[in-house]
This record gives C-alpha cells, sequence and structure tokens, in this order.
C-alpha cells in the first residue's frame, strides 16, 4: 500500500520569536526554518512502515515556498521515495491545505495519510482532521501507538486523562503526537541519496483549489509580560508569603 | 440563529470546561443551546441544563456516540450545525478531535483556541507556542471556534434551561471503540484543579515524584509535569503541562525542579500565583514566578508540605 507523509516548513523549534513593530505578525527574516517537529515523527512513522513491509511506497508532500523543497529532502533522506512540493509563498488556512491535500489524495490513491498534529507556527491542530472529512476517510488523530492490518488500523489516541484505542477503516488519515515514536537522524549517505530521489512540483491552481481565506489576521501581538516577583529566602518565608500575601493557602 | 456549545463530557457527568466555553459564548452574545451528544448521557444533558445563559439543552443520546467518535459526532452537528451563528467547544481532546471535522463539513475555517472574544467575529489567539498572540477576524458565515478554557470565568450552575432530545442518529460506520484507559484518581483534573505542583527533570525518578504528589495531596491540588519528566518515564504523559501538554490557570501553581522551558511556560503562566523551587538561580523560570526559592527541592518540597 502506499502511504503519503504531509511535512512543513515551519521556525524551527529553538528559535524564540518576535513580533515585528508594526504588528503585521513575525519577524521571520534570517530565522532558521526546520521540519515541524510533529512532521518528523510521522516521517518517522511512514518509513516504519516501509521497513516493516506494510508500506510498498512513501510518498512526502509539502506545500509552501519553493524552499520547502529542504524539508521534502529531508524526508527522502530519514526514507521517502519521491516528494511532491505545491509550491505557494501565501499562508494558507488548513482549510486551504487540506483541500490540496485531498486533491492529492485523489490523485495518488494511498491507504494512509500521516501527518503532525499541529504546526507549531499557526498551531491549529486542524488539517488532519479536515482532510479526513473532505475524502470521506476515517481519522486517526493525536496517535501514540500503530498498527495496521487486514484493512484496518488500530490507533492509540492520546485523549484528556489516559488513552483510547479505536479501530478505523482503511484509507485513514493519522496525525502523530509526541510519544508516537522517536524519529531517526538522516545518514550523510542518505542525505547525498535523497538528492537524485525524484521531486514533482505543482501550483495550489494545478489542483483548481481556491486558497483565498475568510479568516484575516488583524495583527499579532507579543503577549502580555509577567514580570518576575520576589526571591523568599526559606521555605518559612514562603509559606508566610502564601498564607498572608497571596492568601492562596 | 444563535450559538451551539458542544458539551465536553463522560456521559455521566459534564466537564467543568463546559462551563467556561457558555462564558465565551456569552460573552459573544445570542442565544445560547447546548449539544450533549452521548450514550446514557442524561445527567450530563441535567448539569448542562443548569448552566447559566444555556436557554436549551439538546441530547443526541445514542451508542453511535458512546465515545464520541470524530466520524459520528462531526456528521451529526454538521447538519444541526447549519442553524446556528456560531459553534463552540472546549478545546480539549475531544474537541480537538472532531471540531476541525465540522468545520470542513460545513466548509468553513476554523479558529483554534480562543483566549478572549473582541466582537462577535473577533477573537484573541495564542500562535507560535504562546509567544505572540493574533487578533483574527471571520468573515465565515459559520463560525467554528475551539475555547481555551482558562481564559474564561465559569458561568454558574443557576440556571434551568430546557431539554429536548434529537432522534437523528449517524453512524458514519468508519471507525470504532476499542478501549479506553484512564488514570484512576481521586486527585482533581489538571486543567479544572485550584492548586497544581508541578514536577520536572530534576525530581530524577518515577519514585522521587512522590513528594511532588504528597505535596499535592496536602494542597488538595492536582499533580502536573515537564515534557521533559514525562519522556523520561516519571510520570504519565496526560501530566503534561505545556503547549503541547495541558494549559493550566490554576490559582496557585508550584513548579519544583523546573527550568522554565519556553514550552513549558506557555502552559502555565497565565497562573495567579507561581512559585518556584530550583537550586539553579539562573532559571528562566524564575522570571515568571511570584516567589522564587532558591534550594534544593528534595529539602524545600518536603518542608514546604510538613510547614502548610
Amino acid at each position: 500500500m502506499k502511504v503519503l507523509v504531509a511535512v512543513k516548513r515551519v521556525v524551527d523549534y529553538n528559535v524564540k520569536v518576535r513580533v515585528k513593530a508594526d504588528q503585521s505578525g513575525v519577524d521571520l527574516t534570517n530565522v532558521k526554518m526546520s521540519m515541524n517537529p510533529f512532521c518528523e515523527i510521522a516521517v518517522e512513522e511512514a518509513v516504519r512502515l516501509k521497513e516493516k513491509g506494510v508500506a510498498t511506497e512513501v510518498v512526502a508532500v509539502s506545500i509552501g515556498p519553493k524552499n520547502a523543497q529542504e524539508q521534502l529532502r529531508t524526508a527522502m533522506a530519514l526514507g521517502a521515495d519521491r516528494g511532491i512540493l505545491v509550491e505557494t509563498d501565501e499562508q494558507l488556512s488548513s482549510l486551504a491545505v487540506a483541500k490540496i491535500l485531498a486533491k492529492v489524495a485523489e490523485e495518488e490513491q494511498p491507504q494512509i495519510i500521516l501527518m503532525g498534529k499541529q504546526s507549531i507556527d499557526t498551531d491549529n491542530n486542524q488539517t488532519t482532521q479536515m482532510l479526513a472529512a473532505l475524502a470521506g476517510f476515517s481519522q486517526g488523530a493525536f496517535a501514540a501507538g500503530l498498527v495496521v492490518e487486514d484493512g484496518k488500523a488500530t490507533v492509540e489516541r492520546e485523549i484528556d486523562g489516559g488513552m483510547q484505542t479505536i479501530n478505523i477503516n482503511l484509507p485513514a488519515v493519522i496525525s502523530a503526537d509526541l510519544r508516537l515514536n522517536e524519529p531517526r537522524y538522516a545518514k550523510l549517505p542518505d542525505i547525498m541519496k535523497a538528492k537524485k530521489k525524484p521531486m514533482d512540483t505543482k501550483t495550489p491552481a494545478d489542483y483548481g483549489v481556491d486558497t483565498a481565506s475568510k479568516v484575516k489576521t488583524l495583527k499579532v501581538e507579543p503577549p502580555a509580560e509577567r514580570s518576575a516577583g520576589i526571591k523568599v529566602g526559606s521555605v518559612e518565608e514562603l509559606v508566610d508569603k502564601l498564607k498572608n500575601e497571596a492568601k492562596v493557602v | 440563529m444563535g450559538i451551539l456549545v458542544i458539551a465536553d463530557h463522560h456521559n455521566s457527568d459534564l466537564t467543568p470546561v463546559t462551563a467556561n466555553v457558555v462564558a465565551a459564548a456569552k460573552a459573544i452574545g445570542g442565544d445560547i443551546h447546548l449539544l450533549v451528544a452521548g450514550a446514557d448521557c442524561q445527567a450530563a444533558a441535567e448539569a448542562g441544563a443548569k448552566l447559566e445563559g444555556v436557554s436549551k439543552v439538546l441530547v443526541a443520546d445514542n451508542a453511535v456516540y458512546a465515545n464520541q467518535l470524530a466520524e459520528n459526532t462531526a456528521a451529526l452537528v454538521a447538519t444541526l450545525g447549519k442553524n446556528y451563528t456560531h459553534i463552540l467547544t472546549g478545546a480539549t481532546g475531544n474537541g480537538k478531535n472532531f471540531m476541525p471535522r465540522i468545520a470542513a463539513l460545513l466548509d468553513v475555517e476554523q479558529i483554534s483556541e480562543i483566549i478572549s472574544v473582541e466582537s462577535a467575529d473577533t477573537f484573541k489567539r495564542p500562535i507560535y507556542a504562546g509567544n505572540a498572540i493574533a487578533t483574527v477576524q471571520s468573515e465565515d458565515a459559520i463560525k467554528v471556534i475551539t475555547v481555551r478554557g482558562t481564559s474564561f470565568d465559569a458561568v454558574a450552575a443557576t440556571g434551568s434551561a430546557s431539554i429536548e432530545a434529537i432522534a437523528e442518529v449517524t453512524d458514519a460506520g468508519l471507525s470504532s471503540f476499542v478501549s479506553e484507559e484512564l488514570a484512576a484518581s481521586d486527585r482533581p483534573e489538571l486543567t479544572a484543579a485550584k492548586v497544581v505542583v508541578s514536577g520536572g527533570r530534576g525530581v530524577g525518578s518515577a519514585e522521587k515524584f512522590d513528594i511532588i504528589y504528597k505535596l499535592a495531596d496536602k494542597l488538595g491540588g492536582a499533580v502536573g509535569a515537564t515534557r521533559a519528566a514525562v519522556d523520561a518515564g516519571y510520570v504519565p504523559n496526560d501530566l503534561q503541562v505545556g503547549q503541547t501538554g495541558k494549559i493550566v490557570a490554576p490559582e496557585l501553581y508550584i513548579a519544583a525542579g523546573i527550568s522554565g522551558a519556553i514550552q513549558h511556560l506557555a502552559g502555565m503562566k497565565d497562573s495567579k500565583v507561581i512559585v518556584a523551587i530550583n537550586k539553579d538561580e539562573e532559571a528562566p523560570i524564575f522570571q515568571v514566578a511570584d516567589y522564587g526559592l532558591v534550594a534544593d527541592l528534595f529539602d524545600a518540597v518536603p518542608a514546604l508540605e510538613q510547614q502548610l
């Protein structure tokens, strides 16, 4: 079976972003960009499915600027067989991304689509569930475990207060949570080999998707700063402050 | 027209966040209906009918909704939701699972995890792990929104709405429930607790986490942890506080052996009073703490428990 894995180019998780002075967004000039950490976990899971003999081909897809090919090359160095870049310089909504991915799925006919549960820039946590709805597929969001057999997937999901296990029909869209696996690092020979793997470039228009958004960002501000309080010298002083000053115990 | 709030519940009871989501709905303004979709969920519906501001509770009580499988819940709300201007639910495990599916079925965008209502179409929400706050305005005919519960004060349970059963049943037939493992605990739920005591990697082991539990029990609070402590296997992952875990805003948050990574701060910096105990006086956690104590947590935490 074919597995499609979606990856997003985002600001590196170690970067502390700064809001632009004109409140139009965050400043991304000269900032290190990387593959979204949850997408790395999704790629790892796709590659493991191939290593287990469940998947026959892993196709990586990314929707973003020209430079997102770097993230596709990374996915291919980790084990994806080929890449599809849907090139756009627009900041697309999750709904638009889901619509494009639904068209890619129509063309590629994967049995499983893997993606990260959320991207660490917009923090939307929407695309997997939207894609599943648009394609009419079942969904396994926030996966911490995945077993594929007999044309079905058993997904262990992170829920409030514990874990839930569900059985879902294929095709399915599955989103990776933090503990699904520990992604491997790409080895140098694999990075070299990945440069020769095939990569198609498309545009949203090729898929006939209208990407206009009905949600406008009016402004982006830094969060209210919390100012540091005081240092106390002892446990006794702390207890006194909590009882008599803060009055929370 | 009006606002549909989808209740977060365990069939036999309503989770506290629902009262916060109703508060967000009141801030938007309009007639508020509460949907309880579950199985044998009459008790949750009755609890919902008491929430101030709710005019009607709609109950879809059927086995297909028992475990709130996204496919079935979304199919139900995508039909029902067409009659409303806003559909709201809590940014909980369940809400995050089914809500985007509803939005896509209605062909509208979703606004995730709002922290304030500016007007009926304009909201604030955190992006970049809370390092920036975006103000967004939606022109969608139906606004599909998840609400960060800790950002809204819960409405009182003094109302008396009518309860109406929904006959429609949708089984998408795409998924089925196998099992659920919930951590059994007498402690309050993390996101609703008035006091949270959290430990980080500095605690050192699962056994040593015992002192964190003891202090939490003394204060009638919940236990939390950093992602590092969870990844190290000290505590189960549902205790993780942070951008990728639970967002908490208790009256008192005690951080023990926590350095204060951005990821963790994003999950607790709206707490009313923050206490940090760390032996590294340079730890970033002290920059957000109201009261900082530079001390070894293995001395300070048990001493604190004794003296409270």
